[in-house]
């Protein structure tokens, strides 16, 4: 009979790879969420102008209180970097803030007081700027997560699909999917029979197959790619084989190419191949480069967290998705 | 005619499986500095240069550094959860799923979320940020060793020793934990080979000074591809075998001793 207090020397047994899951795990993850969805730079920096663009409509000509808030935010920036962001931020929304915040910070710096924003420039007495402004205050955005699946949303605030030819993203996506479910399909039709090859085989032959499996699942993904890389390249071993027997004239081009990741990737299931980063990083072109090598080029190539954190969340939903479908099939199988 | 069709399919298998591993293994010892065949003449130049190139080197060291804390630390964690969740805790089934699941999140949306909080927590570049980051993908291996190795206790065994008036901590540690062993063995030499292999997480936690052997192999494949990467991948298979051999021997002396009784 286990009493209470046993119990709950039970539980705290799981505490510790609770909390250091929940830190390093659980987290991060969250982090990669926020990220995505987070856009604080406007209603951070320009905190005067976010409160009073609240009591705008955003049709009619901006109110009073609303432009002179600007003016007083702007007036107390003093960090470049800071009003780089913002600038950068405003310029993704509306093309021309660049030069606009140019000319309106040097006028409001160089005055005091009150300041007539339309004869500094007369952009601002367009309501686009302003509107591009009042909507950047919402320091939570689905901007990312649109363009994630190449759509973005309209001036009038309907979502859109982006122009053609300006992202390939569901491109990517979908040729992730695809070598995905290749892969998946290669290794049933291989790894079905091959099962039933090792069942019914016995002695040292039972072994052979056994051990020809395991071999490359213990070792390392890295070799195995590199192994790959080596076989396919112009002068590899695929190749100069070939080329020996006559059978081809020049290289056959095998590497950065589908085929390469093809072939190396089907020993993986569908799960592993989603996330899948080493092989179509080494093996594949330009045109191989499936969903994880994005997501990477976006966070340390160009340092956008939030395209790589919308990106991410994509490809996490799908995941998950997944494993709740194995979830459900395993769970019946072990009933049933 | 289906026997023939049977071993072809077999053999075609096994050459799909097998001949990229065996095919560049010979290229290790080649003396020239490219990876072709035929080999002019054999020599350990690629060895030396492995074990004397100061990138090379170090990344070996960093590897065993940073697998040896994976090691301890996954297998700590990983075997109170399973010594725990063999009871029905509450949220049992919950808990089982969060524990396995960094084995399906795909591992690049991890290692941006683990850079930017590792860096929030003054960890960037640090052994410990690598340590962490290899411990959270190797946990489920450690959980699922031992947790099938805790199902295979026969619960009679306990009882006879707690009716005999031993405490419930003297249970764990004479009775239970003996029992256990192959299994968090396993588990042990399981986390220390994912700590070996990985390389996405690293590709965003590591600094410079902590760069581990698959990572520079990685870099060294984008870079220029030269005779030391498949030194360092015989190794690596070299290890491997031995990792597997290990396991295998493992698991079969626990079966010959649970045979016994």
């Amino acid at each position: 009979m286990t009493t209470l207090w046993q119990r709950a020397g039970h539980a705290a047994l799981v505490l510790p790879l609770l909390l250091f899951l929940g830190l390093f795990f659980v987290w991060p993850l969250v982090t990669v969420l926020d990220q995505a969805v987070s856009d604080p730079v406007v209603s951070r920096h320009l905190p005067a102008t976010s409160a009073a663009s609240a009591a705008w409509d955003r049709s009619s000509a901006p109110p009073a209180e609303m432009r002179q808030a600007l003016v007083r935010d702007l007036r107390a920036i003093d960090d470049d970097q800071i009003m780089g962001d913002l600038v950068r931020r405003l310029n993704s929304a509306q093309p021309g803030f660049r030069t606009l915040m140019k000319k309106t910070v040097t006028a409001a710096r160089d005055s005091s007081g009150d300041l007539d924003l339309g004869e500094v420039d007369a952009r601002w007495r367009d309501t686009a700027f302003w509107r591009a402004i009042a909507e950047a205050t919402n320091p939570y955005t689905d901007r990312n997560l649109l363009a994630a699946i190449d759509l973005q949303r309209d001036r009038a605030g309907a979502i859109a699909a982006i122009p053609e030819g300006e992202s390939a993203n569901r491109a990517i996506l979908l040729r992730t999917f695809l070598v995905a479910s290749t892969v998946t399909l290669a290794t049933g039709l291989i790894g079905l029979p091959y099962a039933m090859l090792v069942a019914s085989a016995t002695g040292w032959r039972r072994q052979l197959l056994l051990a020809a499996v395991l071999l490359p699942l213990w070792t390392s993904l890295l070799v195995r790619t590199t192994a790959w890389y080596i076989l396919l390249q112009d002068q590899g071993l695929i190749n100069s084989a070939l080329s020996a027997l006559g059978l081809i004239g020049k290289p056959l081009p095998l590497l950065f190419n589908r085929t390469g990741v093809i072939a190396s990737g089907a020993l993986l299931v569908f799960m592993a191949a989603l996330g899948y980063y080493i092989t179509p990083a080494l093996i594949g072109g330009p045109k191989d480069q499936m969903i994880s090598s994005v997501i990477a080029f976006y966070a340390t190539g160009s340092a956008n967290w939030g395209m790589a954190g919308a990106l991410g969340i994509v490809l996490l939903a799908a995941t998950l998705v997944l494993y709740g479908i194995y979830g459900r099939l395993s769970a019946t199988n072990t009933r049933g | 005619m289906l026997r023939v069709s049977r071993f072809i399919f077999g053999a075609a298998t096994v050459l799909f499986l097998l001949a990229p591993l065996i095919a560049i293994l010979p290229l290790a010892f080649t003396s020239g500095s490219m990876l072709t065949y035929p080999i002019t003449s054999v020599s350990l130049r690629w060895f030396e240069e492995l074990a004397t190139a100061d990138a090379w080197h170090r990344s070996i060291v960093n590897s065993l550094i940073v697998g040896a804390g994976t090691t301890v630390l996954a297998t700590v964690l990983g075997t109170l959860a399973a010594l725990a969740l063999r009871r029905r805790v509450m949220f049992h089934a919950t808990l089982r799923t969060l524990f396995l699941l960094p084995m399906v999140v795909p591992a690049v949306v991890l290692g941006i979320g683990l850079q930017i909080l590792l860096a929030r927590l003054g960890l960037a570049n640090t052994y410990v940020a690598v340590i962490v980051a290899h411990t959270v993908l190797a946990v489920p291996f450690v959980l699922v060793s031992v947790s099938a190795s805790l199902d295979g206790i026969d619960p009679q065994v306990e009882r006879a020793a707690a009716s005999l008036g031993a405490a419930p901590a003297r249970v764990y540690l004479l009775v239970t934990l003996p029992l256990t062993m192959p299994g968090i063995l396993s588990g042990a030499a399981l986390a220390f080979a994912t700590s070996l292999d990985e390389v996405v997480l690293t590709l965003f936690v590591a600094g410079p000074n902590q760069l581990t052997l698959a990572r520079q192999m990685f870099s060294s494949i984008r870079e220029n591809i030269s005779p030391v990467i498949v030194a360092a991948a015989f190794i690596f298979i070299v290890g491997t075998v031995a990792i597997g051999g290990l396991l295998a021997a493992v698991r079969q002396r626990s079966m010959r001793t649970s045979a016994i009784p």
